[in-house]
């Protein structure tokens, strides 16, 4: 008689009920839906930093109080001020503002008829520091040809940004390492709770000559599926969040959602794709330990 | 060879006995390779405690044992695992894992062994025609009489060959018929070269069967021989 092969049976220690495929992939689902925003925020966080930092880092900003005030060599204070930015080594590019420019960046406060109103507005000159080191002796010379002559720059503003941008992103690396942890914990805790439930299975197995390996094998092969197929799914309910936010920081990042990418940058979506690798490693390397710690206090 | 040289156990089986209470004083005796031990006296002697022991799933709180020339205190885990693989149990209890077919049941110590599957296989449905169980091979423990159980119990401890053999009542659960059939199977197992021991209350077995008795009373060894 010719007899079928028989497959062997894939679930040796019946942990298909023991370590169930309902609470731990949802809970880390919910864990990978958490990381990947703290990722986007990072990444995300970082990448407006630099564009900001770059936009802002090199720009001057002269504003100049009574500009059609005569100065010692019979122009005014304005182009006294615009001739010394031209002829100053390390700025480049000066531009005055049109008081169209200058209206429109102040109707927030005045309203749209900020020009008609009888207030002094100063001049306005936007340049670029090309210089080493800080502008602050163009300040001085500036305002010893017009009084009360104001030099902003923009590094003070880039250095803002970026104390800001460290915070955020220490924040975010800060949820994801608390993340990490409770996915660590919510693994150990459900394979802990199938070592308990499979007791009794385990010590007979374990007589039957099984190394502790065998049955860490069989637990860490569970934990890892549940784990990726948990961090699939809630990395995929994130995109969405993640689209929706993309389109909100938009304005602020400089490119649409219609850019490519649905919004998201480059770098985010190498990113993503490792979360379900990692709650893999976590949920593999978690189940090991777990499960051999176990064995050796059992006997 | 096997060897228990002064063995005593403070342990309690479940429903057994007070934790801390001595179940084995002061156990000796020596099974030779190829040898056949019956292992007799009333419940609560200390037969299933002695069988514990030698398929080490216990530790002797004092004494030495040694299985086959191994002194089984300085086993490593890695090392006491190969070893079990060489010992086949028939458990009072069954103990058979019922999520599992008869036939996985039976095939789980030579998988264990990183047999192949083809040998598994022709190991597995041969000592399953053996116990009267080739037509059971899909059914769970929970679908099987207790007979049936205990036979595929039996058939699990010994489809590897094991060296040893220990057997804790192997035929409480079976028919006359069925209880000769199976010591048929041991006693052939024995005759390869398989070293058994088995517990009984049954002196009809016994008699049966002539081999040494290794007689326990209230944790100790009153006869051997």
């Amino acid at each position: 008689m010719v007899e079928r092969t028989r497959r062997r049976a894939a679930d040796q220690l019946g942990l298909r009920s023991a370590l169930a495929d309902r609470l731990l992939p949802v809970l880390v689902a919910a864990m990978s839906f958490l990381a990947a925003l703290a990722l986007a925020g990072t990444i995300g966080t970082a990448l407006l930093a630099a564009q900001w930092r770059d936009d802002t880092a090199s720009t001057l900003t002269i504003q100049v109080p009574d500009p059609d005030a005569p100065d010692a060599q019979d122009g005014n204070h304005f182009s006294a001020v615009l001739t010394a930015l031209r002829s100053t080594p390390g700025v480049e590019n000066p531009q005055p503002m049109s008081r169209a420019a200058i209206d429109r960046l102040l109707s927030p406060w005045l309203g749209a008829d900020a020009g008609d109103l009888a207030l002094p507005i100063p001049a306005v000159i936007s340049a670029e520091w090309a210089g080493p080191g800080r502008p602050d002796t163009l300040a001085q010379r500036l305002d010893a040809l017009a009084p009360g002559t104001l030099v902003a720059s923009g590094a003070a503003w880039a250095n803002r940004v970026a104390a800001l941008t460290a915070s955020l992103q220490a924040c975010a690396a800060a949820v994801l390492v608390i993340v990490l942890l409770v996915a660590v914990a919510m693994v150990s805790l459900a394979t802990r709770s199938g070592l308990a439930q499979r007791r009794e299975t385990i010590e007979i197995v374990h007589g039957l000559g099984a190394q502790d390996g065998d049955i860490a094998r069989e637990f860490a092969a569970r934990a890892t599926l549940l784990t990726v197929v948990g961090a699939g799914v809630g990395t995929l309910l994130a995109l969405p969040v993640l689209f929706w936010l993309a389109a909100m920081a938009a304005p602020f990042a400089g490119f649409t959602p219609s850019a490519g990418g649905f919004g998201l940058p480059l770098p985010l979506w190498a990113a993503l794709p490792i979360l379900p690798l990692v709650a893999a490693v976590i949920g593999w390397a978690t189940a090991q330990v777990t499960v051999r710690g176990w064995l050796r206090r059992m006997s | 060879m096997i060897r228990l040289d002064d063995v005593w156990l403070k342990y309690a089986p479940p429903g057994h006995g007070e934790p801390g209470h001595d179940v084995l004083r002061g156990v000796s005796f020596e099974v030779p390779s190829g040898g056949f031990r019956w292992l007799t006296g009333p419940s609560g002697a200390g037969k299933t405690s002695v069988l514990r022991l030698m398929y080490l799933a216990a530790h002797p709180s004092r004494g030495r044992i040694e299985i086959f020339g191994t002194h089984a205190a300085r086993l490593n885990r890695r090392g006491a695992a190969l070893l079990r693989r060489q010992i086949g149990v028939v458990y009072q209890d069954f103990r058979l894992l019922g999520h599992l077919s008869a036939y996985d049941n039976v095939a789980l110590p030579m998988r264990l062994a990183r047999r192949s599957e083809a040998q598994v296989q022709a190991d597995v449905m041969e000592i399953l025609r053996w116990v009267g169980l080739s037509g059971r091979l899909e059914a769970r423990p929970a679908e099987l009489s207790g007979g049936e159980q205990q036979r595929v119990a039996i058939a699990r401890a010994v489809v590897g060959r094991p060296k040893l053999l220990v057997a804790d009542e192997p035929t409480g659960n079976l028919d006359d018929a069925q209880a000769q059939r199976l010591m048929t199977l041991i006693t052939a197992l024995n005759r390869l070269g398989t070293t058994v021991v088995v517990a009984t209350h049954n002196l009809g077995l016994v008699a049966r069967y002539p081999a040494p008795r290794l007689d326990m009373q209230d944790g100790r060894l009153t006869g051997d021989g």
